[in-house]
């Protein structure tokens, strides 16, 4: 019970701060590319765009910041056995992220801000560009300890604990080094989707929002290469979790037995824990093999075999995860992904016939495609994450060891009520003012067309 | 293991830091509804923190993190033990988080009102429950032999750590309201000198009666050691010079004061982490609660090469927000008077922005007051801007 609950709560806090992440990365690396066109080309559209997408980092970030506290302190309260066996290894990179990165987006962002009047052009579109740098160091910090977590590396055993030897490892591991990219990745899609939608809704109401134009291209220019480059990375990183992870995997094709080569079913119907010959529907031969391996022949071990190896390895135990969250969660991030390629290629093409502000169907789309990069991610980290299970650290300590033993179930339940209600209606909030800001008009522009004005700060 | 002491160190200026710097944020937070009596004098109080405040309360994460990664233990028993009384503390830096960016996003009188309550509440419970858990880190707390905490809630509310926690936030309001006093004009400095006079009083008698109670506690002999001293001492400075109305000097005092009492905590806790009142025996120390030496010596290099830079950055963004607010600049354009600096300029930071604003040609710059621009050569060529957007 007390894991079900503690797991739950884990999930839910880490699923609802990971939407606001990528917002943050994503909206601040195309905010930041914004500024930069104006400091170029000083022309007042790219700075009353600036200021605009950037209402939307500002209000993001606010939850964001404020839902990572909640993630830094729950590794103690939730899971202290954890904590106390892993925390040499995997406090390090989170202490470091503190120094390195949060210290870093905080208070450039607090400059950027308010710092418009007060800092001069340049040292002004620098501070943007290293709140962008700073939240994509404290992406890098937390996923080099979550990799160690999926395939630990650098370490030593020394009376049954594990004790760092090695901090470089941590930042070499192939885990790290791929899962990494493909984070940044996801996130700097997610980021150009809401910058398309909030675009695609104004230029469907016309007008003087004409302008909108500029954020479309540019969204769908940074969109299309992400999305093509975060589906190769994701196609190596599925072939080194093969490796290290290989339950994962083959939970993911609901693989029970040993294959060679292998297909890759695109649904099926059935299966699940308990059903081990679901009735599998369009099987494509030898894909499974490609993405598991990178070879046409490959093989994949299957979970029988895998369950046997592991309970003579580890002990008696059942160590295959959830296989339909596994399976399911494959295919929802790559069917979506997909979609999402299709959209943008199809605006790519647009934006080359000059159709793009006019193509209404185009722009509905766009525009409703925003919901898709959130449940793509959330399903790539279900998929990561409970594909990690039994185990916390992969091979090292399971999940249910971690717990804390001074937490009750009674403390659970208030703290899961509590965290659910309130981030239900930060959330609620959170959407409302987007939404509300993201249909505003443009800032009007300067009194006087000086292009050499200072641009007034913005104030709480 | 030289650096496990350090590392204590390390972690006694970590939480020095977050109160020195954050504990004016939590007082502005408490405070900005009884500065303000408007609209404008309120979001002028919060201004004076906006752009500051986030990288502040980073200090509190890094130390959570650096208790983490050199005293595993330590950080474990900790925050499992302190569970709910650590989801009171996340509801309150939640709330407070969001409540500076939301509360300028809607008009309405009562969308302002809730957040400003957001704010307030968030900003009491902060400094009352890390007061409480500070404070219940010496007094001690029923931990067993494998170190697990084995008492209930309630039992965290020991008299002491109470105590613990009322002294910090009675400290916040008035690091607070000497923080106002260099930072806003006019009635709201009045009102925050008022404020100050009115707390001080009691946050001095606060924090001698805790000092004793820590000295006691502690059993560090008949006399107080130099760090008690300094905090008995400059709480009375602090009291002294917000009577005598002398703003950097009070501000000083009450920094002083603030981590004076952090480091006389962590100084007479140490080698402890966590005291058992179970058993003695049973207690965290910093020697059998360290993570290795390897972990030790790479998390110090590192915050040796980071710590000066965020340091020198921080400052730097001090230097750049050194100018005062006045509610003035919240008022619609056609009421802003147009003060050429602050009404008072005995203090450093109000001699510097006096002596940079004197050149202003009111006439050809309405704004320039409100927003005075660093560099000489553009401040002629402010545009009014109304700053409603947030």
């Amino acid at each position: 019970m007390q894991e079900t609950l503690a797991r739950w709560q884990f999930g839910f806090v880490t699923v609802n701060h990971f939407f606001f992440v990528p917002v943050t990365i994503g909206l601040a690396l195309l905010t930041a590319m914004l500024q930069t066109s104006w400091y170029r080309r000083k022309s007042p559209e790219y700075l009353r765009l600036t200021r605009f997408f950037g209402t939307l980092l500002v209000i993001n970030v606010a939850i964001g910041v404020v839902t990572g506290l909640v993630q830094e302190f729950q590794f103690g309260m939730n899971w202290s056995a954890y904590s106390r066996l892993v925390g040499n290894v995997f406090g390090a990179p989170l202490a470091m992220e503190g120094l390195a990165a949060f210290f870093l987006e905080s208070t450039f962002l607090g400059l950027w801000l308010f710092g418009w009047d007060k800092l001069s052009r340049r040292v002004h579109l620098a501070t943007i560009w290293l709140v962008f740098l700073g939240s994509v160091l404290s992406a890098a910090f937390i996923m080099a300890a979550n990799s160690w977590m999926q395939h630990p590396v650098g370490y030593v055993m020394v009376h049954g604990n594990p004790q760092l030897n090695d901090i470089w490892a941590l930042f070499t591991n192939p885990v790290f080094v791929w899962g990494y990219t493909k984070v940044v990745l996801a996130a700097i899609v997610t980021g150009a989707s809401v910058m398309l939608a909030v675009s695609a809704w104004q230029l469907r109401r016309g007008g003087d929002r004409a302008v909108f134009a500029i954020p479309a291209r540019l969204s769908l220019a940074v969109l299309v290469p992400a999305i093509l480059l975060t589906m190769l990375v994701g196609d190596e990183l599925g072939v080194i979790e093969a490796t290290y992870q290989p339950m994962k995997i083959a939970a993911a094709e609901a693989q029970w037995t040993t294959c060679q080569p292998c297909s890759f079913s695109l649904f099926q119907i059935g299966g699940g824990n308990n059903d081990q010959t679901p009735t599998e529907i369009i099987a494509i031969p030898h894909l499974l093999s490609l993405l598991a391996t990178n070879h046409w022949n490959g093989k994949v071990v299957g979970l029988d075999p895998l369950q046997s190896q592991y309970s003579k390895q580890y002990g008696p135990g059942y160590y295959v995860p959830n296989v339909f969250i596994q399976y399911w969660g494959m295919r929802v991030m790559a069917y979506l992904a997909l979609i999402v390629t299709l959209v943008g290629l199809w605006g790519l093409l647009l934006a080359r016939r000059k159709k793009l502000a006019t193509s209404r169907v185009f722009l509905w789309c766009a525009q409703w495609m925003v919901i898709l990069p959130f449940l793509i991610n959330t399903a790539g980290w279900f998929l990561t994450e409970s594909g990690r299970q039994p185990w916390i650290v992969q091979g090292i300590m399971l999940t249910k060891n971690g717990l804390s033993p001074s937490v009750s179930t009674t403390w659970l339940v208030i703290s899961l009520t509590v965290f659910v209600l309130l981030y239900a209606s930060l959330g609620t909030v959170d959407l409302i003012l987007m939404l509300r800001y993201s249909r505003k008009q443009l800032e009007p522009p300067h009194a006087e067309p000086d292009v050499e004005a200072p641009v007034p700060a913005v104030q709480y | 293991m030289a650096l496990v002491p350090f590392w204590f160190i390390l972690i006694t200026i970590l939480w020095t830091g977050f109160f020195i710097l954050e504990g004016f944020d939590l007082g502005v937070g408490m405070l900005h509804a009884v500065v303000g009596r408007d609209e404008a004098g309120r979001r002028a109080v919060i201004n004076t923190i906006g752009p500051l405040w986030d990288g502040n309360e980073v200090w509190l994460i890094v130390a959570g993190a650096a208790m983490f990664a050199a005293f595993p233990g330590w950080y474990a028993t900790m925050f499992s033990g302190m569970y709910l009384a650590l989801v009171i503390l996340l509801c309150g830096l939640i709330l407070r988080g969001v409540s500076f960016e939301y509360r300028g996003k809607d008009p309405s009188r009562r969308w302002r009102g809730f957040w400003s309550w957001a704010l307030i509440a968030g900003s009491f419970i902060v400094p009352l429950v890390i007061g409480i858990a500070l404070g219940d880190l010496l007094h001690g707390l029923p931990i067993d032999s494998s170190h697990e905490y084995t008492g209930t809630f309630w039992d965290l509310f020991q008299p002491y750590a109470i105590l613990t926690g009322i002294m910090l936030v009675s400290l916040c309001l008035l690091h607070g309201a000497t923080f106002i006093t260099m930072k806003t004009t006019d009635e709201l400095r009045r009102r925050a000198w008022r404020i100050g006079r009115q707390v001080s009083p009691v946050t001095g008698l606060l924090v001698l009666a805790w000092v004793a109670w820590t000295h006691v506690s502690a059993h560090e002999g008949a006399f107080l050691n130099i760090i008690e001293l300094i905090a008995a001492l400059s709480v009375l400075a602090a009291v002294w010079e917000v009577w005598g109305e002398h703003q950097g000097l009070a501000f000083t005092a009450t920094t002083v004061t603030i981590a004076s009492c952090i480091v006389t905590l962590f100084v007479d806790l140490y080698p402890n982490l966590m005291v058992s009142s179970t058993n003695p025996a049973y207690s965290l120390t910093a020697h059998n609660s360290a993570s290795p030496s390897y972990t030790l010596n790479v998390m110090t290099v590192v915050s040796v090469i980071l710590l000066p830079v965020v340091l020198a950055y921080t400052a730097w963004t001090y230097y750049v927000f050194r100018r005062r607010v006045s509610a003035s600049q919240f008022r619609p354009a056609a009421a802003a008077p147009m003060p050429r600096g602050p009404s008072d300029t005995s203090g450093p930071q109000a001699v510097a922005a006096g002596s940079r604003s004197a050149g202003t040609a009111p006439g050809t710059a309405p704004a320039s007051a409100q927003a005075p621009a660093p560099a000489g050569s553009r401040r002629g060529r402010h545009r009014h801007w109304r700053g409603g957007t947030r």
